[in-house]
């Protein structure tokens, strides 16, 4: 298995010699097919705009995946790599229905110019989607396959086999390979759905832990991420973005900022501020001077996070019933008992290591853009509007970024390079934001409020449950809407952003899975001041965090063991299996002091990936404080493709997911963001990691069920409940510190 | 400008920069390299981490003209795809990464963690690491991963 089908010579062979000679570095990025004739600075340019590729309808097999005469298979994806290992798996997949060794296979990602649209990658919904698309794609050219070989040899096509992407006739030595087979022709021809899939239980890749190759690129250095991209004649830029969201520009330094050595352009349009330099540095020295002395209008925020949860609550949009009964009445009968409470959760940032940057051209009326977007089709769309450029001159390649969890800066500063490549043509712009910038602008996931209430009848159990839930919007990637990129909002003719109603990302798991005898969920609009969109499992995190922890003090209430209460009021097998085996392998019942221990539990969606954690806290009631010591979940996401990178998404969700609810909320005031750098949005580091264990429960004949946010909400409310165990003191405000806990209970 | 002369990987590379220049766009910039990458520009969350004479540093608080008559090493200069370092042979079995943008940083600690250490306790090493940050929450794979290098080394002798 190698990274991408245009690196391989280039990487091993004179690679430093090949920097040298021609000065920059293109090898190992997604290019193809402009890198197949790297050599000289004009030749490789041109060749992006002739010979425009587009990719072919998606029933066709080649939309999916080609064979070449040596039996090399290159699959083609829309998805993005973010890090969660997609080429990998999906490669496992064809590999799989192919009959093709692992070393055989190829892939390239997103790209509006070679794969299809598969829309963003987000959700947890690769494996079920572009995975379902190849593994058709796969065991239909495998039938085609071994009926061209059937012809060839002539012999009846079941006494033939497949292995390592050769055919063999049983009865004879007679064998052909795919290479042989396809020659240079591709195999032509439909996907066929109904096309007969290998038994899962004869898998032999899929569910094994194959290695992501493209980890020893990144252990060795070698170039990977959209920041590593160097095109010829590349120029860097950077953008001034204002003190606060809606400030207006007085003035800027410009005499002073075209002084500075290899500046090539200051551009200014409207509230619109970038510099353009030969080097890197200096753009970074000419927007320090441009930060220190532009003068603006500022538009002060309505609010600072010390008064935002009380904000959230008085929200008086309207209220609508999202989910069960539109009417009900609460039980008068003493019989029963009542329980409300409410809980917050603050703005959190998806916190990229690595700032936004993407790279865009402007060429021969063509533009090309290089970026680490999580949707190539949506940014090609969300640019044509953007600059009324038709989407045919557009071709949005997706490159690596840092990790982004959601939708982070990845879109507004593509959006940056393409504004500025047209300002500045000819020439590759590449625009990288400042880690300032990057805390500042990202649309955070937005701020929650909730208020839970419910009634517990004679058997214990829960008659009636109500869920309110405050929320801004969990959605807000580009769509086809110039107006949200922030870029675009600040131009001379500024683009409006309208938000467009989606509060689906609101409620995201606020209906419980459990079996109560009735339910209501009701969603408020809360429009914050800050800007939010999609980060990691959107409302659901929040959601379960108050779920979970409300069925803990329920339970408190009722008199009742909490894993008991949960599995007294849930069917499902699944759910109940991920619970049973999580108390088990968490050794849960056992007690010890100063060690409190919490159970949650969620399905992902309602429909994805079933996961129970138990979190485990140590206390020191003295120093009055607490820690995180371990973390153990175990996780159902049906048939497993590759059950290490299930493991890695895991444990990665469940870290992330602890430093959000012990560490992290966005501070900001009237100013605007106070938190512009680590030092002042403190997340996880080395000393704060809990021991993590994930235990898989694979279901090879089931579905492959989205498992990357799987873990995100029920993390939360098992800490919640492990502080409250340890300490009876209930914690409902994130994140979850030494203060918020009431000592003396 | 003036020429500043620095010793990267084991070689002598005249660049011709702002002395004021921060370490890592002279690396990124003039040299091509990768592996030290921008992260915060404050120090504070280590991707950009090199080793300077030996001593993990985040390379975007130091300036060029502070590294002269230093030895400076990234990365790179570790070992190749025929001959990887225990710490990046570890890291790559281990899958210690997701998105990787912290990996240099990780390695470059961990490295000279083991050049001082050879029997590294887990406080040794997330003590060592502490100053990396890791959004995708790696840090289990990756303490693993030093553990696992801990190992390799000490069977290669």
């Amino acid at each position: 298995m190698v990274e991408n089908t245009n690196n391989e010579k280039l990487i091993n062979k004179g690679r430093r010699d090949f920097i040298k000679s021609s000065g920059y570095l293109m090898v190992g990025f997604n290019l193809f097919p402009i890198v197949s004739c790297v050599q000289g600075n004009q030749a490789e340019t041109k060749n992006l705009n002739e010979e425009f590729p587009r990719p072919l309808d998606a029933n066709q097999i080649n939309a999916w995946l080609k064979i070449d005469e040596k039996g090399l298979v290159t699959v083609m994806t829309g998805k993005m790599e973010l890090g969660q290992g997609i080429k990998t798996a999906l490669q496992q997949i064809a590999a799989e229905e192919l009959d093709v060794s692992m070393d055989n296979m190829r892939i390239l990602i997103a790209d509006t110019g070679i794969t299809q649209d598969e829309r963003y990658t987000a959700g947890s919904g690769s494996i079920e989607g572009s995975g379902g698309s190849i593994r058709n794609a796969a065991a239909t050219a495998r039938q085609l396959l071994l009926e061209m070989a059937a012809k060839k040899l002539e012999v009846n096509e079941n006494q033939l086999s497949i292995k390592d992407g050769i055919v063999s006739d049983m009865n004879s030595t007679k064998t052909i390979s795919y290479g042989a087979l396809v020659q240079n022709q591709q195999i032509d021809g439909k996907t066929n759905e109904a096309v007969k899939k290998k038994d899962p239980a004869a898998y032999k890749i899929v569910g094994r832990p194959i290695l992501r190759e493209d980890i020893r690129n990144l252990v060795l250095g070698n170039e990977h991420f959209i920041h590593d991209l160097r095109l010829p004649e590349m120029v860097h830029a950077r953008v001034l973005r204002p003190p606060v969201y809606k400030a207006k520009i007085k003035s800027i330094p410009e005499t002073e900022v075209k002084s500075i050595p290899g500046v090539l352009s200051l551009i200014r349009d409207g509230n619109y501020i970038a510099v353009i330099a030969d080097e890197e540095y200096a753009a970074v020295k000419a927007l320090k001077v441009l930060k220190e002395k532009s003068v603006w209008e500022k538009h002060p925020l309505s609010l600072d996070d010390p008064n935002l949860k009380e904000a959230i609550f008085k929200s008086d949009e309207k209220e609508q019933v999202v989910d069960g009964e539109k009417q009900f009445a609460w039980a008068s009968d003493a019989q029963f008992k009542t329980l409300e409470a409410s809980y917050f959760r603050p703005y959190h940032m998806h916190g990229s290591i690595g700032p936004s940057c993407a790279i865009a051209m402007w060429k021969e009326d063509f533009l090309t853009i290089w970026s680490p977007s999580q949707g190539v089709y949506p940014l090609r769309r969300t640019v044509s509007d953007l600059l009324k450029i038709p989407e045919e001159k557009i071709r949005a390649i997706g490159v690596p970024g840092s990790g982004c969890y959601g939708h982070n800066g990845a879109d507004d500063v593509s959006a940056d390079a393409a504004l500025l490549a047209i300002k500045f043509p000819g020439r590759p712009v590449r625009v990288q934001w400042m880690r300032e910038d990057e805390h500042s602008w990202e649309p955070y996931g937005s701020a929650m409020g909730f208020t839970l209430k419910a009634q517990i009848d004679r058997e214990k159990k829960v008659s009636f449950w109500q869920t309110k839930l405050w929320s801004d919007t969990h959605s807000t990637r580009p769509n086809g809407k110039a107006g949200h990129f922030i870029g675009a909002r600040h131009l001379d003719q500024p683009f409006n952003f309208d938000a467009g109603g989606f509060s689906g990302g609101s409620y995201r798991n606020a209906t419980p899975l459990y079996n109560f005898g009735g339910k209501q969920i009701i969603s408020i609009p809360f429009v914050g001041p800050l800007r939010t969109s999609a980060l990691r499992s959107l409302g659901a995190y929040a959601n379960i965090f108050a779920l979970e922890s409300f069925m803990d003090e329920l339970a408190y209430l009722a008199e009742r063991d909490v894993v008991q209460f949960r599995l007294d009021q849930l069917e499902d097998p699944r759910a109940r299996a991920v619970i049973e085996e999580v108390v088990e392998k968490s050794d849960f019942k056992s007690k010890s002091s100063n060690v409190g221990k919490g159970l949650a539990f969620s399905r992902y969606k309602k429909t994805a990936a079933y996961l129970a954690v138990v979190a485990e806290v140590k206390i020191d009631p003295v120093g009055k404080t607490f820690r995180c010591s371990k973390l153990t979940a175990v996780i159902d996401a049906g048939q497993v493709i590759n059950s290490d990178g299930l493991k890695n998404q895991t444990e990665g969700g469940m870290i992330q997911s602890a430093s959000w609810t012990l560490k992290e909320y966005v501070r900001f005031n009237a100013q605007g963001i106070k938190s512009t750098s680590w030092e002042t949005y403190p997340i996880f580091r080395f000393e704060d990691v809990p021991k993590i264990e994930v235990l898989v429960l694979d279901r090879p004949q089931e579905k492959a069920l989205g498992a990357g946010e799987a873990a995100q909400g029920p993390v939360a409310a098992a800490i919640a409940n492990a502080i409250f165990d340890a300490t009876k003191s209930r914690v409902r405000d994130l994140p979850i510190t030494p203060d918020k806990i009431q000592w003396s209970r | 400008m003036p020429e500043i002369i620095l010793e990267i990987n084991g070689k002598e590379e005249k660049l011709d920069v702002d002395p004021k220049t921060p370490l890592l766009y002279a690396l990124r910039g003039n040299l091509s390299l990768n592996a030290p990458k921008f992260g915060c520009g404050l120090g504070q969350c280590g991707t950009c981490m090199v080793l300077v004479n030996g001593s993990p540093q985040p390379s975007c608080l130091l300036t060029c003209e502070s590294m002269s008559g230093k030895s400076i090493r990234t990365l790179e200069d570790l070992g190749n795809e025929e001959k990887m370092d225990p710490v990046q042979e570890a890291f790559f079995e281990k899958q210690a990464a997701q998105c990787g943008f912290c990996t240099n940083g990780m390695i470059i600690c961990a490295k000279a963690l083991l050049e001082q250490h050879s029997e590294p306790t887990t406080a040794d090493i997330t003590n060592a690491l502490n100053r990396v940050l890791c959004r995708c929450g790696s840090h289990s794979r990756i303490l693993d991963a030093v553990k696992y290098a801990v190992n390799l080394k000490r069977n290669q002798g």
